[in-house]
């Protein structure tokens, strides 16, 4: 799979299409063809042009491009864009504009990225669907009546549906890599302090980590390099501090131990299965030698994840009280009022539910019993994958055990919903990077995707391993949605 | 209270005087117009992060090393949640169940020691500002950084509970931490109080009094909640675990909430910051650089210099005094002397506590020690070194511009003996009269002496020596 962001720096840089005519392509494909899909919540095509501009201007005093100069992105709307609305897509955010720009943006607006817009999520990243987001959900652009997946759902589904070439995304359980497997594209969750979350509005702190969504490894490995830095504002952010990732992805792998753990394969249906065994066959014809071992402590992940996050997503969200910032009631009496109706009618449905859950598990009384109990097994868990990563060098799982779910399916059952994410929470719970990548389809055409799993900081052998695949599976793995930007 | 005894335990807070706040660069300054020393981290926007000033650590174990702490080589922050509008992030970082000091004490002049169950640090919270009817919020505040000094309920009387906190404030200043200004609460404290038979072992029931902002409302509040209690029990009703605030107009406290509705904080780790790591290069680095604490410094001031434990207090009071004190003694004789000018002539010219902890003179201690040297050697006396000294602290000037070598001269032994000779010589018949009993005519002579030296000569010194070579 050939690099979007490569072929169109390339073409820029060579003169062949302008920054301005690129970019207007994608506004107006966004201005068409998003209502389809819904990814946009806020696009910023002024801005967009803009920058166009300056890209321009520096192509025509011959200077060099940097690696994301000049290409259409998007950001889930949890990240802060100075002076431009960020949301989280809940109601209680509506009008806030930043006076601050996240990390990852400053580092991109450095390389010229022209901004679209801000893209769809669920409520305060709450959620596998995105169908929390107070604008209704982002759609699946491979079937609209289907959702893009979530919490960055709209990322998915403008990149998804060629209204993007790249975007970054959030992942707090899940959610990157779900989104991108159910729209057939890469999704890349760094190492828990690889890439800084200043600015990145916090849902559960200690799991939050910003990622890219694009169409190809290569890709997601080009924007990794370029927010994989040092920040001295995040306290827990080291960076990337080995070579850059894009650099050893043509590497062979040869010899490299592909770990299956059984227990992330339990009650996965059958398709997904079939699609991740065809996988290993490719490894194997790649050299790759797959190793088979048990992690019996990854049936805890479920409970110590919803323990965990929302504890501390219910402190996390205790600033939202109307005074100094978004909605406020127009109706109270007294301040305690005013705090009170305002979080009631500001927040959906699955953030109060977080909330009160993180409430009751961090109470006097069942502290112990619940957060305290998660805390342990956290530690269980990153021991179980250190030990695991001592026979192998990558792990090998399907990302979701289903393909996109249809709409309205996640409102049915919050513990259903919940235990579709079995496969993702994992790695946020030991803090590890893993990469979903599309692995075939299902039986009605819907991407199935399948994620590797490495070892702290070992983003280069995860994306490695993921080129090396894609390189070798190509279009029987990839299909791109029939809308938007044909390039 | 005579059948009762009081258990009491002090909770302090103190403002630590670092130059910027604990999460972010803002300044600490105190003033300034509302919301004017904020940033987007101290009000808390969503998706800032704190990261923590290294300052505030090294002031804390100072703070611990100089209470007789053991500093923890590693603790943690933690998150402590509560929601009131001048705490914008809905949680107060702070430190739970890992403090960075614990386990030390202070000792008090009659001997009993009080310990210090722990000093933690964290964030100072916003303030709320009622104006025309409506609630304003300052976020000035708002990530000042603070240490809480709790006690372990060690404190039996009114007076004990008040040296502790004037100990804690002195060793504060001294080293340098905090202003441990009351009036602008940077210092302040919530006490503990509870009452038990004399003689018994078995705590009373407690309440607790918040957020004390001065001395002297501490002594009143405490004053009357002990006798609320004892009251009570003398009464045989129960004291009801609750916490109380004092009400100045009318001189009592009031119940402010009681146990039941006491605030579940759901403490938890602050994911945001990573775990504090103490070295021991680090404390004995901090060690080093700590001033010799107050108390040493009052014993040595007593014992080897030979003031007078009142002066030496006055010394020790505020650093900057004694860092003058010690500067000037260099080189002097007699820095009983020195100690002396200070607490009579150069204090009396600074009016109030915060004059004399800024302690700001127009005099040198280098400048006051060349005086006092100049006694030492004899070439000036008292009186004109108290006078050279007012001209000094008018005009900043150095003892040798306002003394002359004329002066001076005349008045060490050398110079005294010949004028003496003179004096002899040119007064023969009060010598002879002296000789022959008249006691009243040495006077004479000695006044010869005086006019001779223009009266700087030590008339004591003058009148042995005189005796001495009438005799010879």
């Amino acid at each position: 799979m050939e690099s979007q962001i490569k072929k169109l720096s390339g073409l820029m840089q060579s003169r062949q299409i302008s920054c301005q005519e690129l970019t207007q392509k994608y506004i107006d494909a966004v201005e068409s063809e998003n209502q389809k899909i819904n990814a946009y919540v806020n696009p910023t095509l002024e801005l967009a042009m803009e920058t166009a501009k300056a890209v321009d201007r520096k192509i025509a005093s011959g200077e060099t491009l940097a690696p994301l100069e000049g290409i259409p992105m998007t950001l889930k709307d949890n990240i802060s864009t100075k002076g431009i609305e960020t949301t989280c897509c809940s109601n209680i955010l509506r009008g806030y504009y930043p006076i601050y720009n996240a990390t990852v943006w400053e580092l991109l607006q450095r390389q010229n990225a022209v901004l679209l817009g801000k893209a769809n999520m669920d409520e305060f990243a709450m959620g596998s669907s995105c169908e929390t987001s107070c604008f209704g959900g982002a759609l699946n652009p491979h079937d609209v009546s289907r959702v893009a997946g979530g919490s960055s759902g709209g990322v998915a589904s403008a990149v998804g549906g060629n209204l993007a070439v790249y975007g970054l995304g959030s992942d707090t359980g899940g959610s990157i890599r779900q989104p991108a497997s159910f729209c057939g594209l890469v999704g890349l969750k760094p190492t828990y302090g690889a890439v800084s979350r200043y600015g990145l509005i916090a849902y559960a702190s200690s799991f939050d980590q910003i990622g890219p969504i694009a169409a190809t490894v290569e890709d997601a490995a080009l924007v990794y390099d370029a927010i994989s830095h040092y920040d001295e504002k995040d306290s827990t952010c080291r960076g990337n501090t080995g070579k850059p990732a894009g650099e050893s992805l043509n590497n062979s792998i040869k010899g490299m131990k592909i770990g299956i753990a059984k227990e992330y394969f339990d009650g996965i249906r059958d398709d997904v299965n079939s699609a991740i065994q065809n996988a290993l066959k490719v490894y194997e014809s790649l050299g790759a030698q797959i190793v088979y071992f048990d992690m019996p402590s990854l049936k805890y992940s479920l409970p110590v994840y919803y323990i965990l996050a929302c504890a501390e997503a219910s402190s996390n969200l205790g600033r939202y009280d109307g005074i100094r910032y978004g909605y406020r009631t127009p109706h109270y009496s007294d301040r305690n009022e005013m705090i009170c109706k305002t979080r009631s009618e500001g927040f959906g449905k699955e953030v109060k539910r977080r909330i009160l859950l993180g409430t009751y598990v961090l109470s006097a009384g069942y502290y112990d019993a619940y957060y305290k109990k998660a805390q342990n097994l956290r530690g269980a868990l990153v021991k179980a994958f250190q030990d695991a990563f001592e026979k192998c060098d990558v792990i090998l799982a399907p990302t979701v055990p289903m393909t996109a779910f249809p709409l309205n399916f996640t409102a049915q059952d919050a513990v259903e919903t919940y235990q579709t994410d079995i496969c993702t929470v994992p790695v946020n719970i030991a803090g590890l990077p893993a990469v979903s990548i599309p692995c075939g389809f299902d039986a009605e055409g819907l991407p199935i995707g399948m994620q590797l799993i490495g070892s702290s900081f070992s983003e280069a052998v995860i994306l490695n391993a993921a080129h090396q695949y894609e390189s070798a599976a190509g279009n029987t793995v990839f299909r791109s949605a029939d809308m938007g930007v044909k390039l | 209270m005579s059948s009762y005894e009081l258990v009491c335990g002090l909770e302090t807070h103190i403002e630590l005087s670092t130059k910027t706040k604990i999460f972010c660069s803002c300044s600490t300054e105190f003033g300034g117009d509302p919301n004017t020393h904020c940033c987007p981290i101290c009000i808390g926007l969503p998706g800032t992060l704190p990261k923590l000033n290294k300052k505030v650590v090294e002031y804390a174990i100072m703070a611990g090393l100089s209470t007789n702490c053991e500093i923890s080589p590693v603790s943690k922050m933690d998150r402590k949640n509560y929601v009131y509008p001048d705490l914008p992030k809905a949680y107060q970082i702070s430190q739970y169940d890992m403090p960075l000091c614990k386990n030390g004490y202070v000792e008090l002049s009659n001997g009993r020691k009080i310990r210090i169950l722990r000093i933690h640090i964290e964030e100072d919270a916003g303030k709320l500002v009622h104006q025309r009817g409506n609630t304003y919020v300052d976020y000035n505040r708002g990530g000042v950084p603070l240490i809480e000094i709790v006690s372990e309920p060690d404190i039996r009387s009114i007076d004990e509970a008040k040296e502790y906190l004037e100990k804690l404030q002195l060793i504060m200043r001294f080293i340098g931490i905090s202003d441990c200004k009351m009036q602008e609460g940077s210092m302040r404290c919530d006490v503990n109080i509870s009452v038990r038979p004399q003689g018994t072992e078995k705590l009373g029931t407690r309440t607790e009094i918040k957020n004390m902002n001065s001395f002297a409302h501490m002594t009143k509040a405490m004053d009357y909640e002990i006798n609320r209690q004892i009251d009570l029990l003398q009464s045989g009703e129960k004291v009801v675990q609750e916490t109380r605030r004092y009400n100045e107009e009318d001189d009592c406290t009031e119940s402010m909430r009681g146990k039941e509705d006491a605030h579940d904080y759901r403490y938890f780790r602050e994911p945001d910051l990573v775990t504090i790591q103490v070295t021991d290069e680090m404390i004995s680095r901090l060690k080093e650089e700590l001033p010799e604490p107050p108390h040493k410094k009052l014993n040595r001031y007593i014992t080897e210099f030979d003031i007078p434990e009142a002066d030496a207090q006055q010394l020790i009071k505020y650093r900057r005094i004694a860092e003058y004190f010690e500067k000037a003694i260099k080189g002097v004789k007699n820095p009983k002397v020195v100690a002396n000018c200070m607490i009579g002539q150069i204090f009396s010219r600074l009016e109030g506590d915060s004059a004399k902890g800024n302690f700001q003179i127009n005099v040198t201690p280098e400048n006051l020690g060349a005086l006092v040297h100049l006694l030492d050697k004899g070439k000036i006396r008292m009186n004109l070194l108290k006078a050279t000294l007012e001209k000094m602290l008018d005009t900043g000037k150095a003892p040798g511009e306002l003394i002359s070598e004329a002066d001076m001269g005349g008045v060490d032994a050398d110079a005294l003996k010949s004028v003496c000779e003179q004096a002899i010589a040119s007064s023969q018949s009060a010598v002879s009269d002296y000789l022959s009993g008249k006691e009243k005519a040495l006077k004479a002579i000695l006044g010869a002496v005086m006019k001779a030296t223009r009266g700087r000569a030590d008339a004591v010194e003058a009148e042995k020596l005189l005796i001495k070579l009438i005799h010879k």
